[in-house]
Parts: structure tokens; C-alpha cells; sequence
């Protein structure tokens, strides 16, 4: 190994040149160090993310088993558990409290609140969102101060005048209502989330739309629309599960039974069964669940990117 | 800075009434965003500093009362008890969880490689996505005061009796339920934060002999600085008026033991009906939220949010 001779300014020679073995052991060491720093990194991980983990996989297994041994351990495989989906009298302990409306009736529900919260939050906040991305208006900065503003402002605090409007608007007891309420109290955010979209589209492709004789909202759903179209997919799915995971309003707004959504079918089976069958509030549970975890399962890549883009945006 | 739009004057040579023309694109493109959200969201907030002047009760009766109820808040003999709980639960979690273990949790999955990173961070996500109802499920299993519960199974392998874990602390039990789903905000954040660090800081800092803990306490901390701060302002804002998941597996109980701020208005005014007393209390919250929110726009760059659009003004 040739000796290296240095220029500048004389370093005090601390030790002498390495051998190549030398070299090595010290990577070695030196991969050894941070194996071991990796390994604690990861059991640290794990240990911290078990509380989380499993939960969630007693839920799945519970929900599918004849019994839970120590709480923990499912044995059996059954599917009576499940047996809401199809038995209409579930057959109450203390039977106070009436029967539960029918399953699908409630899932219905569900799905409209969540499908209406979505086009409402989908065509309210494309529109305003392509308006203040591109077009100037009086007192645009205020406008968009005040819905910023808006977007900070915790909306669940409004819950009792909420509930004082409903009843004025005869709005109580009927999933529209709800709908409206939980659409617009989101409407900010996605407004911010359109906007950003709209703001990354060049300018050009819509001039080149407009030079080319297109009018003003043709140009807007021909041209602009197909370019946006990941960040509606993108409120959309986030106003769906707004409208599908919702406990406060639908507890506060509906209280007729034929207007349940799965939030309080859940909830009364849990207030019904508490402690006597877990195996059937699992299942109802998992059941609940669907939508998140496949909303979870598609795009947990992007989930991370869509949090941020969103209240960055 | 506004930018012509020569095309349109050669398609439409004599503008037809382009007042009228701009209002209905206006009311087409802003009007559905405006109605809803002066209907849902304005007038709610103005009527619920309205219906506090009110002793509006369950049967829909009452009458202006003043001020009455803002100074029936000295006579509540729940309220010392439920502001105690709300500093304790909001203290605890935004810096156990929402910072504290977003932060531990950004850390350690940005300093492994980032394929195993992001599954540890989608799992800390899930709670998050999960319906209310299902998460407060999980926690009613945890904490079941009878021998089936997962916390008891594990207390019985160890030969240790039941334990009622809501009666014994029901502040841990609110601080940590809320908490799971409170970290995973700030390590998102935390996160995106510590990637855009530049790698020629650590490494310069590692030349220099810095350990692990030194890079983190001297390079990255003082690099995130911006971001742990709005996590902070933001969560405490959410600490403060979210009450769900204490409703689902407290109840706020045993007793009041466990009502924070927020829940106590829904118990008085949704639960009990005192419309008039409860939206007085709520006022104080929306207050809180209005201040809070005319903060917020600094945190997000609103000067660049509010650059010029790109095609025409009035």
C-alpha cells in the first residue's frame, strides 16, 4: 500500500496507516454496531406496536371462533357469530330495549351517508376549488382566509346549535341531515385539497382549450377535470369514511330505529352484549370494518403523501 | 397581476352583459360551497353564542336569561373537577403520545430501511381509519373488569386478581386510548420532517463523532422545530374539543372521574338537554376554536396560498 504524501499544513501523524486487514475488521465492526442497532430498532418497534396489533387481530379472530380461551386464545371455527347477518331476532338478554332493526336496513344507511357526504364534498369542493385556483373575484384573499379559518375551526363544538338548526329545518331523525352536516363541516379541507390540484395544472393546456373555441365550463369538465381526477378520488374516499366511521352526530342527530346507521347498530349490540358474547360484537365489529380496511389495505402507500398533501395543500 | 385573455374577445366579439355573465359563474362555481357553509358552519357558530343567552331546556322552553348562564359557571360544582380532567388528559396525551410518541415513532422508522419504516407507520395508521365504535370495541375488550378481559388474562398468568382498570385510573385509561390514535398525526408529520433533513448534516456530525442520540438532540430536533410546534398548537385544539372515544368506553365515568370539557357540554346539553347552559359552555369552546384558528394561516404559508389566480379579475 503506497504512502500517501500530504500537502498542507503538517497533521501530527496520530497513528500509522492501516493494513487492509485492519480495514476490514473495522467494517466489520462498524456492520456489527449497526446489526445491533438495527435489531433493538426493530424490537422496539414491535413492542411498542403490539398494543395496536393485537387488538386487531383478536377482533378478526374472535369473530370467527366458538370461544376465546384466557381472552386471548380463539378455538373453533364458527360462523354463528355472523349469524346477525341473516338471523332477524337476535334474541336479547335483557330485552328492554326492542329489537334491533333489520341488519341490511342499517347498512343502507350507512351507505347513503357515506355516498351522500361523498358527492356533496366531491361536486361542492371541485367547483369552489377550481374557481379560487383560477379565477380572481372580489375579496378572493378573504374568502379564502375565512375558509382556511374554517378548516382550523373544530366544527364538532357547533354539536348543540347543530342540533337546535336540525330540529328547526325539520332535519332530525333523517340521515340528510346529517349528511349536510358532516359534508360541510369537511368541505374546507377538501377545498384546499382541490385547490392545490387545480394550482399544479399549467395554465396552458386550459388556454390552449379556450383558444381552441371551448367555453369556459367546457374547457373546466373536458380538460381541467381528467387532470384532477386523483385528488377527487382522494376526497372522496376520505368523505366516505367520514361519512361510514361517524359516532357523534348520527348519535346526537338520529334516534328513530329506522334510521340507524352502523355506528349505532354497533353500539347496541355493545350496550346489549357487553361482557356475554363478544364472538357476536366481534363480528359486527369486522363487519363495520370492511371499508376501512380495504380503504387501508389500497392505499396505504399513498396515505401518507394524501395526509400531508391535504394540510399542505 | 392579471393576464389577458386574448382568445376570448376574438370568439365573442361584443361581450353581452358580462356582469351578469361573471355573477352566474360566480354562483355556479361558488354558491353550493357558500350556502353550506354559511347554513352549517356560520349560523351554527353564531347561534350558539345566541342560544347561551337562553335557558332553552329539553322541552324546547325558555326565554333570554342574560348572562345568566355564563355566571351559573362559578356555581357548577362539576365544572372544577371536569376543567382538572381536561388539563390532566390534554397535558398527558399531547405530550406522551401526540408529540412524544409521534416523535419516538418518526425517529425509529426513518432510521430503518424504508420499506419496513412504512408498514410500522400503516399500522399505527389503522386506528386512525377505524370507525369509532370498532376502536372503543378493542379498548372495551382490553380493559373488561372481568377475568376475560385481555388486561386481566395477563394479570391472572401472573396470579394477580382482576383489576377494574376504568375505576382504578380513568385518566390513564382516556390518555392512552386517545393517544394510540393521537401519535400517528405527529409521526406522519414528524416523519416527512426528519426525511427532508439534509443526509450531509448527519453525516457531517457523524465525521465529527456525534453518536446516534447527539444527531438527534443537536441536528434533527433543532431542524423540526417549525413542525413540532404546529403539531402541538394543532392537537391541543383537537385534544380539547374531541370527546368520542372517552363517550365510548368510559362514559366519562365512574362518576365525572373521566368528563373532560367537551364531553361535559354534550352530557349537559345533548344528554340532558340543558340547550341554553350547554351552548353557553360550548361558546367558550367555539371561542377558543375562532382565536386559535386566526393563528393557523401562518402555519401554512397563506401568503403563497393567496397568490394571484391564473386567469382573470373582475
Amino acid at each position: 500500500m503506497a504512502r500517501v504524501v500530504t500537502t498542507g499544513p503538517a497533521v501530527p501523524d496520530r497513528r500509522s496507516w492501516l493494513t487492509a486487514e485492519d480495514v476490514a475488521a473495522l467494517a466489520r465492526r462498524a456492520r456489527r454496531r449497526e446489526t445491533a442497532g438495527r435489531t433493538a430498532v426493530y424490537t422496539a418497534l414491535a413492542l411498542l406496536s403490539l398494543p395496536i396489533i393485537v387488538p386487531y387481530l383478536w377482533l378478526i379472530a374472535a369473530s370467527f371462533s366458538r370461544r376465546v380461551s384466557y381472552g386471548l386464545l380463539p378455538s373453533g371455527f364458527t360462523l354463528d357469530n355472523w349469524r346477525f347477518l341473516w338471523v332477524a331476532n337476535l334474541g336479547f338478554v335483557s330485552g328492554t330495549t326492542g329489537r334491533l332493526p333489520n341488519i341490511w336496513q342499517v347498512v343502507w344507511n350507512s351507505l347513503v351517508l357515506a355516498a351522500g357526504t361523498t358527492v356533496i364534498v366531491v361536486v361542492v369542493a371541485t367547483l369552489a376549488g377550481y374557481f379560487v385556483s383560477r379565477h380572481d373575484f372580489r375579496r378572493r384573499a378573504a374568502f379564502l382566509k375565512g375558509a382556511l379559518m374554517l378548516q382550523a375551526f373544530p366544527g364538532i363544538t357547533l354539536l348543540v346549535a347543530l342540533f337546535i338548526l336540525l330540529r328547526t329545518l325539520n332535519l332530525l331523525n333523517s340521515v340528510a341531515g346529517v349528511v349536510l352536516v358532516i359534508a360541510t363541516l369537511h368541505l374546507p379541507f377538501a377545498l384546499f385539497v382541490m385547490k392545490g390540484f387545480f394550482d399544479g395544472i399549467p395554465w396552458d393546456i386550459e388556454m390552449s382549450a379556450l383558444i381552441d373555441g371551448a367555453s369556459r365550463l367546457r374547457a373546466w369538465y373536458t380538460v381541467l377535470l381528467p387532470q384532477v381526477r386523483n385528488g377527487i378520488g382522494a376526497i372522496a374516499m376520505f368523505s366516505f369514511l367520514w361519512g361510514w366511521t361517524d359516532y357523534i352526530f348520527v348519535l346526537t342527530f338520529i334516534l328513530r330505529r329506522s334510521s340507524w346507521t352502523m355506528a349505532l347498530y354497533l353500539n347496541a349490540i355493545i350496550g346489549e352484549y357487553r361482557f356475554v358474547d363478544y364472538g357476536l360484537m366481534a363480528a359486527v365489529g369486522v363487519f363495520y370494518m370492511i371499508p376501512s380496511l380495504l380503504f387501508f389495505l389500497f392505499t396505504q402507500k399513498h396515505l401518507m403523501q394524501l395526509t400531508l398533501g391535504g394540510t399542505k395543500a | 397581476m392579471t393576464t389577458q385573455v386574448p382568445a376570448l374577445s376574438v370568439t365573442r366579439p361584443a361581450p353581452p352583459r358580462p356582469a351578469r355573465r361573471r355573477t352566474a359563474l360566480v354562483a355556479l362555481f361558488l354558491g353550493p360551497f357558500v350556502l353550506l357553509t354559511v347554513v352549517f358552519f356560520v349560523i351554527p357558530a353564531v347561534l350558539t353564542g345566541l342560544l347561551g343567552l337562553t335557558d332553552l331546556d329539553a322541552s324546547f322552553q325558555g326565554g333570554v336569561v342574560g348572562l345568566a348562564n355564563f355566571r351559573g359557571f362559578a356555581a357548577d360544582p362539576l365544572l372544577p373537577r371536569v376543567l382538572l380532567n381536561t388539563v390532566v388528559y390534554v397535558f398527558f396525551t399531547l405530550m406522551c403520545f401526540n408529540v412524544g410518541m409521534g416523535l419516538v415513532l418518526a425517529l425509529m422508522t426513518t432510521q430503518i430501511p424504508d420499506r419496513v419504516g412504512t408498514v410500522f407507520r400503516a399500522i399505527w395508521l389503522l386506528p386512525r381509519l377505524t370507525p369509532q365504535v370498532v376502536y372503543a370495541l378493542l379498548w372495551l375488550w382490553f380493559v373488561d373488569p372481568t377475568k376475560y378481559g385481555f388486561l386481566n388474562t395477563l394479570r391472572g398468568w401472573l396470579g394477580l386478581a382482576p383489576l377494574d382498570l376504568i375505576s382504578w385510573s380513568p385518566w390513564l385509561v382516556i390518555v392512552i386510548v386517545n393517544g394510540l390514535i393521537g401519535a400517528s398525526l405527529g409521526m406522519v408529520i414528524f416523519t416527512s420532517a426528519i426525511k427532508s433533513v439534509p443526509e450531509d448534516y448527519i453525516r457531517a456530525a457523524r465525521v465529527d463523532g456525534a453518536s446516534t442520540f447527539h444527531i438527534i438532540r443537536y441536528v434533527i430536533l433543532p431542524l423540526i422545530r417549525w413542525p413540532v410546534t404546529f403539531v402541538i398548537v394543532y392537537q391541543t385544539l383537537a385534544l380539547l374539543t374531541s370527546y368520542e372515544y372517552i363517550l365510548l368506553v368510559t362514559g366519562g365515568g365512574p362518576f365525572y372521574d373521566s368528563t373532560v370539557y367537551a364531553l361535559y357540554v354534550f352530557k349537559r346539553a345533548i344528554e340532558n338537554g340543558d340547550y341554553g347552559y350547554g351552548a353557553a359552555l360550548a361558546f367558550v369552546l367555539v371561542l377558543v376554536g375562532a382565536i386559535a384558528a386566526q393563528f393557523y394561516w401562518r402555519f401554512l404559508n397563506f401568503e403563497r396560498m393567496i397568490t394571484q389566480p391564473k386567469i382573470e379579475s373582475d
